[in-house]
């Protein structure tokens, strides 16, 4: 039996990997999917409740080198106020103007976005089309040990990750983008604030002179993960963005996607909306 | 047996020691093991808005919250704001406006007000509208929500 026995409330990381080790720990940060989770019974809590809050290494939005590191900690709200991520990465702002309620962007912490795994979560796809990666540390020994993964690797199934039961994500880091690079974020729902994506789609490159290179498509709510979608950048990577290649960009990106049919919207019209908005960003960014 | 926990944060200005159940969420705390039951219980999962209170100086929704994570924190709930002068203007400004019916969504929706107002988040009716989407109401239809705390803030059109 794993009932919760123990709650802790570690304040350094070398004490939350290592509390970490018996792999029998739910992990407490924002709270905002975990405790509705855990409430209707979808979640089940484990051995160890640990609330990583009182962590600093955790927190924090920084430059280091030519990445922004933004702490597994950081609020969707303090994401969006950052001066740095406002200069650097408009895309993930665009994103995070359309994550839930200011209650919930005031609690939702990134690293909880990207753990719940949701196909649906706003910040994934801004994150995955800015190369993102997370960086998970754990105690195999008696040392600390870092390591990092593409977030484009991370995501295994709803609600799963590459994430191993001893591991905690203690940031994501993201490479200042290039001279010349454009993001652009869109999602589909039904009302504005506090809606699940009905298909979100995000898509960056590097436009000089009407020629989109180094192309990142991603999609949201149209596979079990948020998914890039490798053949809509092959469509458009190198090409000249005129509409041809945009028609035909959004043809591939239809057939590209599998999506399903649920409460939010049927198969058929999911596609349907992946084609229109490829179309409807790829003709901004080209007239832009 | 559910697992307990001690905790001590400082509630509408005082010190206050409790002992919760782990996965008790902040909202349950509130009114069943402290009493104060002017923050509501609507949804129980975000949706509504009627449980919001302030902590460390912004608004959250205490259902999304764990009790035990108010450990430490500075927390404020509807009562908190009973001798506010900041707060007595916004109560002032719902009753002229008419912006109140059966009153349920109401604590929910001062603290987030309050919260716009002091964070300077609602400088036209546009930014109003955007911060409280968080907050239903299934009586007045928001114009005269908005409109009373817009006379509060200060915020044209």
């Amino acid at each position: 039996m794993n009932e919760l026995k123990h709650y802790l409330a570690p304040t350094s990381l070398d004490q939350a990997v290592e509390c970490l080790k018996d792999g029998d720990v739910t992990i407490l940060a924002g709270g905002t999917d975990l405790t509705p989770q855990s409430q209707a019974g979808r979640v089940k809590i484990k051995h160890t409740l640990m609330n990583i809050r009182h962590i600093p290494q955790l927190s924090g939005i920084t430059l280091e080198g030519k990445e922004i590191r933004i702490g597994t900690l950081a609020t969707i709200t303090e994401i969006m106020a950052h001066p740095l991520v406002r200069q650097h990465l408009p895309v993930l702002v665009d994103a995070c103007n359309h994550f839930a309620s200011d209650q919930i962007r005031n609690a939702a912490t990134l690293g909880g976005n990207i753990c719940n795994a949701s196909p649906a979560g706003d910040t994934l796809i801004p994150l995955l089309v800015l190369d993102a990666s997370v960086e998970l540390a754990s105690m195999p020994e008696a040392k600390l040990y870092r390591h990092s993964m593409p977030l484009s690797t991370f995501f295994v199934g709803p609600g799963k990750t590459r994430r191993s039961l001893c591991e905690l994500v203690t940031c994501v880091r993201i490479p200042l983008p290039a001279e010349g690079h454009v993001a652009r974020f869109h999602k589909l729902g039904t009302r504005p604030a506090l809606d699940i994506s009905t298909i979100s789609i995000g898509i960056a490159g590097t436009l000089k002179e009407g020629i989109l290179s180094n192309v990142r498509v991603a999609f949201g709510a149209v596979a079990p993960t948020p998914v890039r979608a490798s053949q809509t950048e092959k469509a458009l990577e190198g090409q000249r963005l005129d509409e041809a290649t945009i028609e035909k960009a959004a043809a591939v990106a239809r057939d590209e996607v599998k999506p399903i049919d649920d409460v939010r919207a049927s198969a058929w019209y999911r596609k349907e909306m992946i084609h229109n908005i490829t179309k409807r960003i790829l003709s901004h960014v080209a007239q832009a | 047996m559910s697992l307990k926990h001690d905790i001590e944060f400082t509630l509408n200005g005082i010190k206050r020691r409790v002992t919760v159940d782990v996965t008790m969420n902040a909202l349950a705390m509130l009114r069943d093991v402290i009493g104060l039951t002017g923050t509501k219980y609507g949804c129980g999962e975000g949706e509504c808005g009627a449980c919001t209170i302030q902590v460390d100086g912004v608004s959250l929704n205490s259902c999304l919250m764990f009790a035990v994570d108010c450990d430490g924190r500075n927390v404020t709930t509807i009562e908190g704001l009973a001798n506010d002068s900041e707060a007595d203007a916004l109560r002032d400004a719902f009753v002229e406006h008419g912006a109140v019916q059966c009153g349920f969504c109401t604590p929910g929706m001062i603290m987030q007000a309050d919260h716009l107002v002091r964070s300077g988040c609602c400088g036209d009716t546009d930014s109003i509208k955007r911060g409280i989407e968080g907050n239903l109401c299934r009586c007045t239809g928001y114009k005269k929500i908005v409109d009373a705390i817009a006379s509060v803030s200060g915020a044209q059109n």
